[in-house]
C-alpha cells in the first residue's frame, strides 16, 4: 500500500472521505473533533515511524490528505 | 492476564502494608498522610509511569493500570495522586524540551518533584478552551495572572503544568508552586475523594522563564492538556475498577456472614441480583480497561476512543455497583468508617472529573455519528 492509501485507510475510520479532494481541509470544514489530531499524531508515530516534534505539530501539516503525505515525505527524507 | 500475577500481589501487598492503615484516616483529615507519600517515594511509583532512561519505572500501560487498580482499591484520593502526578510527568515526556525531561523527570520519578494538573478555573470547567488565564511574554519570560481552580493535590505539588492563553491562544507552562506572586487557598469540605489536597491558585504577575513553555504556542489544550487527560481517564477508569472489586468483596462478604429470616442473606434471590450485578458491572469495567491498555502498549490511535469508553462506563459501574453494596449491607454501609460508605462518596467524583459523563457521552456519540465510517 502507497502512502496516500495507508493515510486515506487511516483518515476513513474517522472522515468520510467519498467526497473529498485530497487538498480538502477537514479541520475547517469541522469534519474532525478535538481528539482526531491526538489520534493523527500516534498513528503517524507508531503506524508511518516518523516521531513529531513540537514544530511538527500545526495545523498545515495535518489539514488535508495531500499535507499529511508530504509531512511524512518531509520526514523520511531527513 | 497470568502474566501479571507476581506484579498485581507486589501491588496488593504494598497497598495492604503502606495504604490501606490510612485510607480512612485520610478521607476524614481530608489530606493524605505524609507515611503514603514517603511510601509511594520509597516503593518508586511516582516514577511508574516515566521510563527508566529518566529514573522511573518504565511499567507498561497493563502494569500502571493494574498498580493504580490495586490502590484503587483502598483509597481514591491515593490514587489520584498518581493521576495527576503522572499527567505532568508524560505532558513533559512527550511534549517538553530535552531541558525540560532532564530537568523534571528523574526527580519527578523520585517523588522529590510532585507535578498536578492546573486546567480548570471558577468560571470553566468543561468548555476548557475557554479559559481566561493568560500569559504574556515580556523579555526572556512570560508573565501569568488568573485564577485556577480544584487543583487535585497541588497543596502537595513543587510544579503546576498550567494552561494559559498566550496572544489568545491556549499554551502550556510549568510553573514551580514557590514562585513569586503565586498563591494558593485550600478548597476543604469535599463530598468525596476528600483528601484530594485541592487548592485554588492565584497568578499574579507570576514570572516564568521561556524555557518553562511546554510545546508551543497554541498547543496548551489540543496537544499537552489532551494528552495529560487522556492518561487522566485512563488511571481513574481503572481506579473505578478497583472501587467495584473492593466493594464487591465487601458486599460479598457481608452477605455469607449477616443472617435474616435464619438464613445468611446471600441466600436470598433479590440480595443475589445486586451481587450479579456487581460482578458483571465489575468485569466489564475491568475488560474496558485491560482492552484500553493493549491499545496504548500497542500504540493504537483507537486506544484514546477506548480510553473515553473505559472511563465512561467504569464510573456508572462504580456509581452502581457502590449503590448495591451499600444497599446490601444496610446501616453497616452507611456509617462513616465503613469502605463503602466512603467508596459511595469518591465514585461520584469519578463522574465529574476528567470530563463528565455528559461530555463523555457528547464525543462518544458524536464519534459515531460524525466520524466512524468504518
Amino acid at each position: 500500500m502507497d502512502m496516500e492509501a495507508k493515510v486515506k485507510s487511516f483518515l476513513s475510520r474517522y472522515i468520510n472521505l467519498d467526497d473529498l479532494e485530497n487538498d480538502t481541509n477537514f479541520f475547517e470544514l469541522g469534519m474532525v473533533n478535538s481528539l482526531f489530531s491526538m489520534q493523527l499524531v500516534m498513528f503517524l508515530e507508531s503506524n508511518i515511524g516518523i516521531e513529531l516534534n513540537n514544530d511538527d505539530i500545526k495545523m498545515d501539516n495535518f489539514k488535508s490528505v495531500n499535507a499529511i503525505v508530504k509531512l511524512i515525505k518531509d520526514k523520511k527524507a531527513v | 492476564m497470568k502474566e501479571y500475577d507476581s506484579f498485581r500481589i507486589k501491588c496488593r501487598e504494598f497497598v495492604f502494608s503502606y495504604i490501606e492503615p490510612y485510607a480512612s484516616l485520610n478521607d476524614t483529615r481530608e489530606e493524605l498522610d505524609d507515611s503514603v507519600v514517603e511510601a509511594m517515594k520509597r516503593a518508586g511509583y511516582f516514577g511508574a509511569m516515566i521510563p527508566q532512561e529518566y529514573g522511573g519505572l518504565g511499567l507498561n500501560n497493563m502494569q500502571i493500570g493494574i498498580l493504580i487498580c490495586e490502590i484503587g482499591k483502598s483509597c481514591s484520593a491515593s490514587r489520584s495522586l498518581l493521576t495527576v502526578h503522572g499527567m505532568v510527568a508524560l505532558a513533559i515526556l512527550k511534549w517538553g524540551s530535552d531541558t525540560q525531561r532532564k530537568k523534571y523527570l528523574p526527580k519527578m520519578a523520585t517523588g522529590d518533584i510532585i507535578g498536578a494538573f492546573a486546567l480548570s478555573e471558577p468560571e470553566v470547567g468543561s468548555d476548557a478552551n475557554a479559559i481566561q488565564c493568560t500569559a504574556t511574554s515580556f523579555e526572556d519570560n512570560y508573565i501569568i495572572n488568573g485564577t485556577k481552580k480544584w487543583i487535585t493535590m497541588s497543596k502537595l505539588a513543587d510544579v503546576l503544568l498550567v494552561i494559559a492563553r498566550l496572544e489568545d491562544k491556549p499554551t502550556a507552562f510549568l510553573v514551580n508552586t514557590k514562585s513569586v506572586g503565586v498563591s494558593a487557598t485550600p478548597i476543604r469540605g469535599l463530598m468525596g475523594v476528600r483528601a484530594s489536597m485541592m487548592a485554588e491558585w492565584e497568578f499574579n504577575d507570576c514570572v516564568v522563564s521561556y524555557e518553562e513553555m511546554i510545546g508551543n504556542k497554541g498547543m496548551g489544550f489540543a496537544q499537552v492538556g489532551l494528552y495529560s487527560l487522556d492518561y487522566g481517564r485512563y488511571t481513574i477508569a481503572w481506579g473505578n475498577v478497583g472501587a467495584c472489586m473492593a466493594c464487591l468483596e465487601a458486599a460479598t462478604d457481608y452477605s455469607r456472614k449477616r443472617k435474616q429470616f435464619g438464613v445468611p442473606i446471600g441466600k436470598h434471590q433479590l440480595v443475589q441480583k445486586l451481587i450479579a450485578e456487581m460482578v458483571v458491572q465489575t468485569k466489564a469495567a475491568e475488560l474496558l480497561c485491560i482492552n484500553a491498555a493493549k491499545l496504548k502498549d500497542e500504540k493504537d490511535a483507537d486506544s484514546i476512543m477506548e480510553t473515553w469508553n473505559a472511563k465512561y462506563f467504569s464510573s456508572c459501574a462504580a456509581k452502581r455497583v457502590v449503590d448495591n453494596a451499600v444497599q446490601i449491607m444496610g446501616g453497616n454501609g452507611v456509617i462513616h468508617g465503613s469502605v463503602v460508605e466512603r467508596m459511595y462518596r469518591d465514585v461520584k467524583i469519578s463522574e465529574i472529573i476528567e470530563g463528565s459523563n455528559q461530555m463523555h457521552e457528547i464525543l462518544i456519540a458524536n464519534n459515531i455519528f460524525n466520524n466512524n465510517y468504518n
